[in-house]
This record gives C-alpha cells, sequence and structure tokens, in this order.
C-alpha cells in the first residue's frame, strides 16, 4: 500500500533513486543538493539499498563515475546544483553524446558571480543544448514520481534525464508526498538493459575518435561518423516526446497520478491571458490565476514540464485560443530574453498563432516571487497589450531598475 | 635477473596498425603492459597519444576493451568502472587508467588523488613523455629544467620537473613504481606484480618521444637507457612503504656508476638552449634525489 509522509522534495528525490534500485550513485555536495547524497549515503550504508557509493571529489567526477559505470551496465544516479553543474559541464555532453541513461538531479540554484545560494534556474538552462531531456517539477510529488519515469524515459531512447526542482522552494519545504509502493515499481521498471556493455567478453574501443567522413570497419561496412551520431541524437531526443507522453501515462494507470507529459494546464482552456512558467513559479501562477479571475480576468496558467524535447507541437495546441501570454522565468539568455520565451515564440512561426508575448525575468539568486506580484505583471501587461505594445523588451520583476 | 625474462606472455594485444609515431616510446612500453595485464582487464583514459594509438572509429589496433573519458576525469573514469563492476557483481575484472603526464601530473591530479584517497581498487599508469607531445609538445608540470618546447620556445622551462611519485606516496599505497620502456622485462614483471596486488596502484612508465624531444626514432630505446644510466629516471618500486631499486637502477646503486646528465642531455634537440647553470641544476636535481633513494634502498 502507499503511504503519505510529509517530506521535503530532497527526500523524494532520494527516495525515488531508492526506488528506481539505482546501483551506483556518486556526488559531491553543493548547497541546496546536499541533503540527497546525504541521504543516499544513509539508505547504502545501513544496507537498505544495495547500491555502491562513490564520495568523488568534484562534481567533474561525479557525472565521471556514473558514465564509466553505465557503460558496464550499472543504473547511475548523481544531483547536484548551479557550480557544481557547471563544472560538470563537459561531462553532461560527454554523457548524452555517449547515449547513456543517466539519471541527475539539479536542484535549481543561481550561478555566481557574485556568490548566492538561492534559487534560480540559470543552471539547468544552461545546460539546454547538451542533448539531455530536462524535466521541471512543479511540487514535491511529482520529483519522486518523475525520478521513476526518468529511468523509464532514459532506458528505452538512451538519452540522459536532468529532473529539475527549485533550490530550497521545493528542495527544503516539507509538503504530503505519496510514496509509490515498491513492488509496483519494480513492475514499472524492469532492470536496466545496456545497448552496448563493455566487458572482456566483447572487447571494444569505445567513444574513440572520429573523423569528419563516415569510415568502414574490419569488414567494409561503412560506419556511422560523427556527423550520423550527432544526427541519431537529435532524433532520439525528437522521438523521446512519445515516450514520454506514453511514461506519463503509464504512471498514471500504475500509481494514480499524471503529471502532464510535457505540459500542464490549469484553467487554460478559455482563459484570455495565460501565464507560463516552469516548475515552481508555474505552481505559484495557479494561485495568482485564481486572484485575477476572482476580479473577472479569464486567466490560466500552462506549467512547461518538459523544456528538452522541447514541446513544439503542445506549445501550439495549448496557446491556439488565448488573446496573450506572459511568460514568467527564472533565467535570462543574457543580451536577448528568457530561454523559454524565446522557445514559445519560435513554436508559433509558421502557425498563425499570432499573440502579444510579454516577458517577465523574475526570481533570479532566490528574490521571492508572490502570486499577487505574478497577477499584477499580468494586469499590467494587459494595459500595455490594450495600448498596442505586442512585444516589449524583457521585463524585471520585483527588480530596481529605475 | 628479471623474474620474467624467459616466460613473458606470447600472446599480443596490441596488433599491427597502430597509430602511434615512428620510435614511439609509448607503444614500446604498451606492448607490454598489456602482456603483463593480459585479457581480464578494461582500460579507460583521456584524449592522448594512446587515443591515437589505439586507433580511429570503427577500427582498433588493440584487443583489450577499452573507454574513453574526458581529459581530466581518467581516475574518476576508473573509479566508475570498479562501482560499476562491483555493483554487478564482477570483480575479476582489473581496472586500468592509463594517462599521460598532462592528464596525470597536471589536469588529472585531482581526480587521481581522489581515486587513490579513496583506495579504489585499480591500477593508475602514467606514461611520462615530459609534455603534452600529442598536441605538439607544449610544456606541462613534467617537462624538466631546461627544456625547450612549443610554449616555452625561447627562454626554455625554467623550473624542475614535478615529483608525482612523491605525491602518490603521500596517498599510502599499496603499490607504486616507476618504469621505462627501454627496460620492458622490469616493466612487466612491475605490471604482473602491480595486477595481483589489491587497492590504487600506481605505476609511472617514462616514454621518450622522437618529435617530442628531438632525437632519431631510431634513438629510442637508447634514449629511454640514458635517462635511467644518468639517474634522471630512477627504476624502483615501493611496497607497503618499503623502497626498492630494481633492473639496470639497482646496478647502478650497487656500482656507484651513474654517468653526469650530460650524457643524456646533449642527444636531444629540446636541450640545445639550455645554459650551464640550468646544466648544473639539473645534475644536483638528479643528486638530490638519487642519494635520497640511495638512503632509503639501504633502511
Amino acid at each position: 500500500m502507499a503511504e503519505v509522509q510529509i517530506m521535503t522534495g530532497n527526500q523524494a528525490a532520494a527516495l525515488g533513486a531508492k526506488l528506481s534500485h539505482v546501483q551506483v550513485v556518486a556526488a559531491y555536495p553543493i548547497t541546496p543538493q546536499t541533503s540527497v547524497t546525504e541521504m543516499l549515503s544513509q539508505f547504502i550504508e545501513s544496507g537498505e539499498l544495495k547500491a555502491e557509493y562513490i564520495r568523488v571529489e568534484s562534481e567533474h567526477s561525479a557525472l565521471a563515475v556514473c558514465i564509466s559505470a553505465s557503460t558496464v551496465g550499472a543504473r547511475v544516479f548523481t544531483s547536484t546544483s548551479s557550480q557544481g553543474l557547471l563544472y560538470m559541464h563537459e561531462q553532461i555532453h560527454w554523457a548524452a553524446g555517449a547515449r547513456l541513461p543517466i539519471v541527475m538531479c539539479c536542484i535549481n540554484r543561481g550561478v555566481g558571480a557574485p556568490w548566492t545560494i538561492f534559487n534560480d534556474q540559470q543552471d539547468s538552462i544552461a545546460q539546454r543544448d547538451t542533448g539531455w531531456i530536462q524535466i521541471y517539477c512543479r511540487d514535491n510529488q511529482e520529483i519522486i514520481d518523475s525520478i521513476i519515469q526518468a529511468y523509464r524515459i532514459a532506458e528505452s531512447v538512451y538519452v540522459p534525464v536532468m529532473i529539475c526542482y527549485d533550490g530550497f522552494v521545493m528542495s527544503h519545504t516539507m509538503m504530503p508526498v505519496e510514496i509509490p509502493d515498491a513492488e509496483a515499481v519494480s513492475d514499472f521498471l524492469p532492470p536496466y538493459k545496456p545497448h552496448t556493455i563493455l566487458s572482456p567478453e566483447a572487447p571494444m574501443n569505445i567513444n574513440p575518435v572520429l573523423f569528419p567522413w563516415r569510415r568502414a570497419n574490419s569488414e567494409g561496412v561503412l560506419c556511422d561518423g560523427y556527423m550520423e551520431m550527432r544526427y541519431k541524437l537529435q532524433k532520439a531526443l525528437d522521438e523521446s516526446r512519445d515516450v514520454i507522453i506514453s511514461t506519463s501515462r503509464q504512471f498514471a494507470g500504475a500509481f494514480g497520478r499524471d503529471h502532464g507529459g510535457m505540459l500542464w494546464q490549469y484553467k487554460a482552456d478559455d482563459a484570455e491571458m495565460i501565464l507560463v512558467g516552469m516548475g515552481s513559479l508555474a505552481s505559484e501562477a495557479t494561485a495568482a490565476a485564481d486572484m485575477l479571475r476572482a476580479e473577472g480576468i479569464r486567466a490560466g496558467v500552462v506549467g512547461i514540464r518538459v523544456f528538452r524535447p522541447f514541446p513544439k507541437e503542445d506549445v501550439r495546441a495549448a496557446f491556439r485560443k488565448t488573446k496573450a501570454i506572459c511568460v514568467f522565468e527564472k533565467a535570462i539568455s543574457y543580451g536577448y530574453e528568457g530561454a523559454l520565451c524565446s522557445e514559445i515564440k519560435a513554436a508559433f512561426y509558421g502557425t498563425d498563432i499570432r499573440l502579444p508575448i510579454h516577458n517577465y525575468i523574475c526570481g533570479l539568486g532566490g528574490r521571492d516571487v508572490k502570486a499577487r506580484e505574478l497577477a499584477e505583471a499580468v494586469r499590467s501587461s494587459r494595459d500595455t497589450i490594450a495600448a498596442g505594445d505586442t512585444e516589449p523588451m524583457p521585463k524585471w520583476l520585483n527588480c530596481f531598475t529605475e | 635477473m628479471p623474474e620474467n625474462l624467459f616466460k613473458v606472455n606470447i600472446e599480443e594485444y596490441m596488433l599491427p596498425g597502430q597509430r602511434a609515431c615512428q620510435g614511439c616510446g609509448l607503444s614500446l612500453a604498451y606492448r607490454y603492459v598489456l602482456k603483463a595485464l593480459r585479457e581480464n582487464t578494461i582500460l579507460t583514459f583521456p584524449a592522448c597519444c594512446l587515443t591515437v594509438l589505439h586507433g580511429l572509429y570503427p577500427t582498433t589496433s588493440v584487443t583489450i576493451p577499452a573507454l574513453n573519458c574526458t581529459f581530466a576525469s581518467t581516475a574518476a573514469s576508473a573509479s566508475g568502472l570498479v562501482a560499476g563492476l562491483n555493483a554487478l557483481n564482477r570483480t575479476d575484472i582489473t581496472v586500468v587508467a592509463i594517462a599521460g603526464d598532462g592528464g596525470t601530473f597536471d589536469m588529472g591530479i585531482q581526480a587521481l588523488s581522489g581515486a587513490a584517497e579513496r583506495g579504489t581498487d585499480f591500477i593508475y599508469v602514467c606514461y611520462d613523455n615530459e609534455g603534452y607531445m600529442n598536441t605538439g609538445t607544449q610544456r606541462s608540470s613534467a617537462t624538466p629544467m631546461g627544456a625547450l618546447t612549443s610554449t616555452t620556445p625561447v627562454l626554455t622551462k625554467q623550473q624542475p620537473k614535478k615529483d608525482m611519485l612523491r605525491i602518490m606516496e603521500a596517498h599510502d599505497l599499496p603499490y607504486l613504481s616507476t618504469t621505462s620502456s627501454a627496460y620492458p622485462i622490469d616493466l612487466y614483471d612491475k605490471f604482473v606484480k602491480a595486477k595481483r596486488i589489491k587497492g590504487s596502484r600506481y605505476m609511472q612508465i617514462a616514454v621518450p618521444c622522437p618529435p617530442g624531444w628531438g632525437y632519431a626514432p631510431k634513438d629510442t630505446v637508447r634514449i629511454g637507457r640514458l635517462a635511467v644510466e644518468t639517474g634522471i629516471v630512477a627504476l624502483f618500486e615501493i611496497e607497503d612503504g618499503k623502497f626498492r631499486f630494481t633492473g639496470r637502477s639497482k646496478t647502478l646503486a650497487e656500482k656507484g656508476n651513474k654517468l653526469p646528465v650530460i650524457n643524456y642531455v646533449e642527444r636531444q634537440g629540446r636541450f640545445r638552449k639550455m645554459s650551464i647553470e640550468q646544466l648544473r641544476q639539473l645534475q644536483r636535481w638528479v643528486d638530490t634525489r638519487w642519494n635520497e633513494y640511495l638512503k632509503r634502498a639501504e633502511g
């Protein structure tokens, strides 16, 4: 029987990894991720979880350990935040290039300089182009459930998955979480079957140097060049959309919870103004939508759950009927606008969807974002749009910009 | 007499078609490393001369399974192999990490120190050609004083070579050794021994590099021998803290007939701008170290 407990996001993540029967964990402590690694070491040292725990000397090594352990056929897990994720950057590309089904939690935190330990999503957004699937969770229940789903997704498309959730706002905030039944998880998630196992029984040289062109093997058969391999990674990400959606549905069938596949909607069907965001910010936006509705503005929310692969078709469908969009983001592509805003705009290209889209940069470095502030931003956008300003520069919410 | 002179494994794991340079010291040494390690081995290495030696996808000249890893992560990659194999109950396989001096003394030192401190059950091999040779002879912290490199092209390297063995010994390893491609049987014996020992083992191989050091490819063995005969490279092993000279270095230590470093230096283009003062310093550096070794060998 599933049991409900009050727990932090980090507890939910550690439990999710445990329920997924991970075989190798390698991690390095960084705020706000640290307690995930502490709990997993507790599980492993006490014998509750049979796995190897490698207390590495850096995040770069944490992912290196996961990459190699995954290559010999073990199910692996790691987690990090902020600078740690950036320190891994080279390995993040490597893991995707090697087509390894690694699952990593990114407990979102701002990036220095100057130092901040508090939440925004600049760290994982900066990994957008590494070839990983990125899933953003909106509550602690979604964290534990998404980790279990992530292994199933990763191991069927051979693409690593990053489970992102907001530091402190979720990592250190207690919420009721229904713990999935261990046996039901084992049924849902079969053991990991690697596409290639490195072993003395079948010697090979994995991830060697490639030259620009395809090259023949010893039997004279032309094999992939670098570019063919890269094309296959892109294709796998494209095709992972269906796997993500079906996994989400099958999970709902087995456990009774559907977190929405690629995206989720709240009162968006008849909404004239839609608030868009990822993670806890989108969750906060639902309260803002209720406030706006109370005063007669038909507001709704679209929470983007999967940022890569970007849900182009789902986004087109979700915004087809609305009149305007406000995209709230805890990250920015400096010199332009929020990355999520750009993606949404790009998804509309070539369609007849022509909407005013306002972009709000907010909550950087942990600055609080309240529902009433989101509501106020929507009201102001509504007025500006009425005055004819359909696509202004990104506005900085709760920031003294003069 | 070397232990295994007449019983070296006749199996070849490095087949014809390897892509190393002519006269490469690494390729001479690597053949014997693999003969000693045998089949039940998994290798991991970063981008380095060894990557080139192993060949271009989809062909390879080496029959031992190998995993390429990022430059800074060789020892962490080995940790992952060991952890993954343990998790799958495959504890019969020897995991071997191999990197050059750049990937060991410089960029890989953090991961290496971490893996060694954790007592990871693996063999770490550093093949030391004293510079970033794969990228065209740039200075590393293993480059000796007075050597010209493409990043010390005018003034030569001003600092002495980093003593990696001392750094690794500070990790309380069960086994460390130095070897040379010019003395393959000494090298073979040490790798056979290392394979039998549990825990983190550190092996350093001195491998002369014709294009990087500026000598003719035919002279690789001669240069390697001179390095040992002048004491630039000392052949020894440290087993559970106990130091022991081996092979040619043992004879030199017993007979006291080590050659002056000039015999080694004068045959290499990279030392052509070395000053007299640098030569004196290099001789002092060698003598200080040699005397320390002699003292440890007695004690």
